[in-house]
């Protein structure tokens, strides 16, 4: 019984960078644009959360100004892949490649040349810090960017499929001539929702380095950006479907945590890999059936149709 | 012609350039209110390019757009849908995924408060616009599992939902059955009768004499005038329309039917995803008869064919070429049978565009011993070769062995592709779509070189979605739906009427 509730409140715990990273992925892809990045803007935010929370002491602040500079950082994308039609792989990747070093340069910047940053301040508990403290219920108090997780999925979900924004994001993600010709603006839904794509994802980094641990790491983000992406593909492109394929995932990071520190003689390296391992058996069994919004990944140049 | 409110719609001396090519050289268009006015014209003519200006797709260069008397300044599609200017597409601008009625609102969304979408509301609309005009649509369906002819109808409910009064038709009937044809042109003289002006794109004589009150022509970018089409007739417009005079009619003799040289049997091919596009079929061309399969798009044509030349594979059945097995080998296998393809999508798989034209016409016969020894090639027997083939098949421009392919028209492509396949004096010739995107005068070429193969000896299949080319050119026509042949007929022992129930799935098998 014990280790349930700690299983349920470990993955509940990871799972949640992932969810904010997912959701990100679920609304640029939904519009059409592919968004490998994800992975990048992440550990901006993660770096970004971690330096606001230090220099402000509020966390409040920090998760936002991780946002924002998510945020900015998806900009790029938008200005690459949406205005200049490029490959939005090849950006994604450029953004992946020049995220790590930008976080552990502004680091080093920040914190007089060390490559982590110092423990800042976290986001609360949602029940506040004393509650059930001592116990394995205590487990059960999670981080509050759980919650807002789950506020935001649903929220994803409402304007996706309630309200004529949504509309038109998902047509200008199957049809965008189709979009053009009755006057909407593909170019300006593109924008908007690659940059909110960011800042779910900015959203996702602070989420581990003021949610989970309390500073910045270089290791902080490895492979996060890109499990949310598996998780957006094996979730159908939906924010539910996303959030449980999330828990899916950080399920099997819990297990992980809970196997390592039992008694079973499995070495910790193979461990390790289990959340990974899951990836690619997710993706190898479900990629080929899920069905991506029509026009995910290609560029729309107004006249060619 | 003067600017009067008589007219829904006045274009005046409308000029496009795309870079130093004239598009449109000061063309004239005047359109009565209440009347369908066709616009008839062959491939890259530029009804297509003037219709987007007054849909607010281009910028004319120069000249003026009127509607109901007034000039009017049409920069966007928005503006032209505020002046009441609906168009429904060639290619239909419709999300498949998303229903009628999701489709209909799209851009112009029935909202509660904050952009809350008030889905119960839309669908009260758009049944009441249904009713009004009486169209057969489900308004909860999706796209993608309704008929073509369906998804046309949800098209100009979109522009009506618009409160469009002028209608554009870009090419409405290029997908539709003979039924469905005939059901369009009733509700286009319906929509007259109600007040609405509707303008069709077509480069089909036919139905311009069974739609249209008036009829423009342009040739090559110049307006050649308009003429009433109560008195004209399909001849006189043709002519009009190539600028000399064209047999309309496929000249031929009757057929002597040799030995089979391909039969199909049990033929089953799965698609992608799973799914069965070819089911149990059964065929069999002979030497010297033209079989014509007729379908519409998407019932497993493309599948037969990728089957035959071995691009997938088959899950079950035979095909025989003169009695020997091929299915489940190699394309070269294939063309080792002595098979020779006109692809139907000729940039996709006919032609490597920026190729030089004398390598595009070896391409498949690049092995054989005659351009080149080993692993060598004999350029100077390939350019010799393609001179051959360029003056008896007047592929124009005339010395062009070194230009791109890319830098021909789409009808010289066609023949380049035709005098490689022909050229190779095939025992089964299959004709996929071949004069897909061609001119009236560049078709009659076609038919006349299949016709040819024909009495040489050659087996030929010929697939085709225009109905009249299957009727016209085969001397036997199968109908194929659902990935089954549903009926074969003696050419002149079948009429339109019953194959076009039969394409749509309408007969008993």
């Amino acid at each position: 019984m014990d280790s349930i509730i700690l299983l349920i409140g470990i993955t509940l715990m990871y799972s949640t960078p992932l969810i904010f990273g997912a959701l990100g992925g679920v609304i640029s892809e939904r519009s059409g644009v592919t968004n490998i990045g994800i992975e990048g803007m992440m550990v901006i935010g993660a770096v970004a959360g971690a330096s606001a929370s230090y220099f402000t002491n509020n966390p409040w602040i920090a998760f936002l100004v991780a946002g924002i500079c998510g945020g900015l950082v998806a900009l790029l994308h938008a200005i690459a892949s949406v205005s200049f039609a490029a490959d939005q792989t090849v950006s994604g990747v450029a953004i992946n490649l020049l995220a790590p070093g930008l976080a552990l340069f502004l680091c080093r910047y920040f914190f007089d040349g060390a490559a982590m940053s110092p423990i800042v301040e976290k986001m609360p508990k949602v029940f506040g810090d004393s509650w059930m403290a001592g116990t394995v219920y205590s487990n059960l108090n999670v981080n509050v960017t759980t919650i807002i997780a789950l506020l935001l999925t649903i929220a994803t979900w409402f304007v996706l499929y309630r309200t004529k924004w949504g509309l038109r994001v998902r047509a200008v993600g199957e049809h965008p001539a189709a979009a053009d010709t009755l006057g909407i603006d593909v170019y300006k839904v593109r924008y908007v929702c690659v940059i909110l794509s960011g800042v779910f994802a900015g959203f996702g980094g602070a989420s581990m380095t003021i949610g989970i641990i309390s500073q910045f790491t270089q290791t902080a983000i490895s492979g996060h950006g890109f499990i949310a992406m598996a998780a957006v593909i094996f979730g159908k492109w939906t924010p539910f479907g996303a959030y449980g394929a999330c828990l899916l995932f950080g399920g099997t990071q819990a297990l992980t945590v809970l196997l390592g520190g039992g008694s079973f003689p499995i070495p910790s390296q193979i461990l390790a890999m289990l959340p990974y391992a899951m990836t690619i058996i997710v993706l190898v069994l479900f990629v080929g059936r899920s069905v991506a919004p029509k026009a995910d990944g290609v560029p729309y140049i107004k006249g060619s149709r | 012609m003067e600017v009067s409110s008589e007219y829904a719609v006045q274009m005046h001396g409308i000029l496009k350039k795309f870079g130093v090519f004239t598009a449109l050289d000061h063309v004239d268009l005047d359109v009565k209110k209440q009347t369908v006015h066709a616009i008839l014209g062959e491939n890259g003519a530029g009804k297509t390019t003037l219709m987007n200006i007054l849909y607010g797709l281009y910028q004319a260069d120069e000249g003026g757009i009127y509607l109901n008397g007034e000039e009017v300044k049409i920069a966007t599609p928005t503006d032209a849908i505020k002046h009441g200017i609906g168009m429904v597409h060639q290619h239909f601008m419709l999300v498949e995924n998303f229903t009628v009625t999701e489709n209909i609102i799209l851009g112009d969304e029935v909202c509660g408060a904050a952009g809350v979408l008030d889905m119960k509301k839309a669908r009260q609309e758009v049944q009441a616009l249904v009713e009004e005009y009486g169209f057969d649509v489900d308004p909860d369906a999706v796209i993608e599992d309704i008929t073509v002819g369906m998804q046309q109808r949800v098209e100009i409910l979109k522009a009506l939902y618009r409160g469009a009064e002028i209608l554009i038709l870009d090419e409405p009937t290029a997908v539709l059955t003979p039924q469905e044809i005939e059901k369009l042109i009733e509700i286009m003289h319906d929509l007259i009768a109600k007040g609405k002006t509707i303008i069709i794109i077509t480069h089909k004589l036919k139905e311009i004499m069974q739609s249209s009150d008036e009829c423009s022509i342009i040739r090559r970018g110049v307006y050649m005038g308009t003429v009433n089409v109560k008195e004209t007739n399909e001849t006189d417009l043709a002519s009009k329309m190539v600028g000399r005079n064209v047999n309309l009619t496929v000249e031929k003799t009757k057929a002597h039917p040799g030995e089979p040289v391909l039969s199909i049997q049990g033929l089953t091919v799965k698609d992608e995803r799973g799914i069965d596009q070819v089911r149990d079929l059964n065929l069999e061309v002979r030497a010297g008869e033209i079989v014509g399969i007729a379908g519409i798009d998407g019932n497993g044509q493309q599948e037969l064919v990728d089957a035959i030349t071995n691009i997938v594979k088959a899950q079950a059945g035979t095909i025989k070429i003169n009695g020997e097995e091929v299915q489940n080998t190699t394309p070269r296998n294939t063309y080792t049978h002595s098979v020779a393809t006109i692809p139907s999508d000729r940039h996709r798989w006919g032609l490597v565009l920026p190729f030089a034209v004398s390598e595009n016409t070896v391409l498949e016969r690049h092995v054989d011993e005659e351009f080149g020894a080993g692993i060598t090639l004999d350029y100077d027997k390939l350019k010799s070769y393609t001179t051959e083939l360029i003056e008896k098949f007047d592929i124009r421009p005339s010395g062009c062995e070194d230009e791109r392919m890319s830098g021909l028209s789409g009808g010289n492509q066609q023949k380049a592709i035709i005098a490689r396949m022909v050229s190779a004096a095939p025992n089964l010739l299959i004709a996929f779509q071949p004069t897909r995107g061609l001119d009236v005068g560049a078709i009659e070429f076609v038919h006349k070189t299949l016709i040819a193969e024909r009495d040489r000896g050659a087996a030929i299949l010929l697939i085709s979605f225009e109905l009249d080319e299957v009727m016209d050119v085969s001397d036997t026509i199968a109908v194929i739906y659902h990935g089954q042949i549903v009926g074969t007929y003696e050419q002149g022992t079948v009429d339109e009427n019953e194959l076009g129930l039969l394409m749509a799935g309408g007969g008993a098998k």
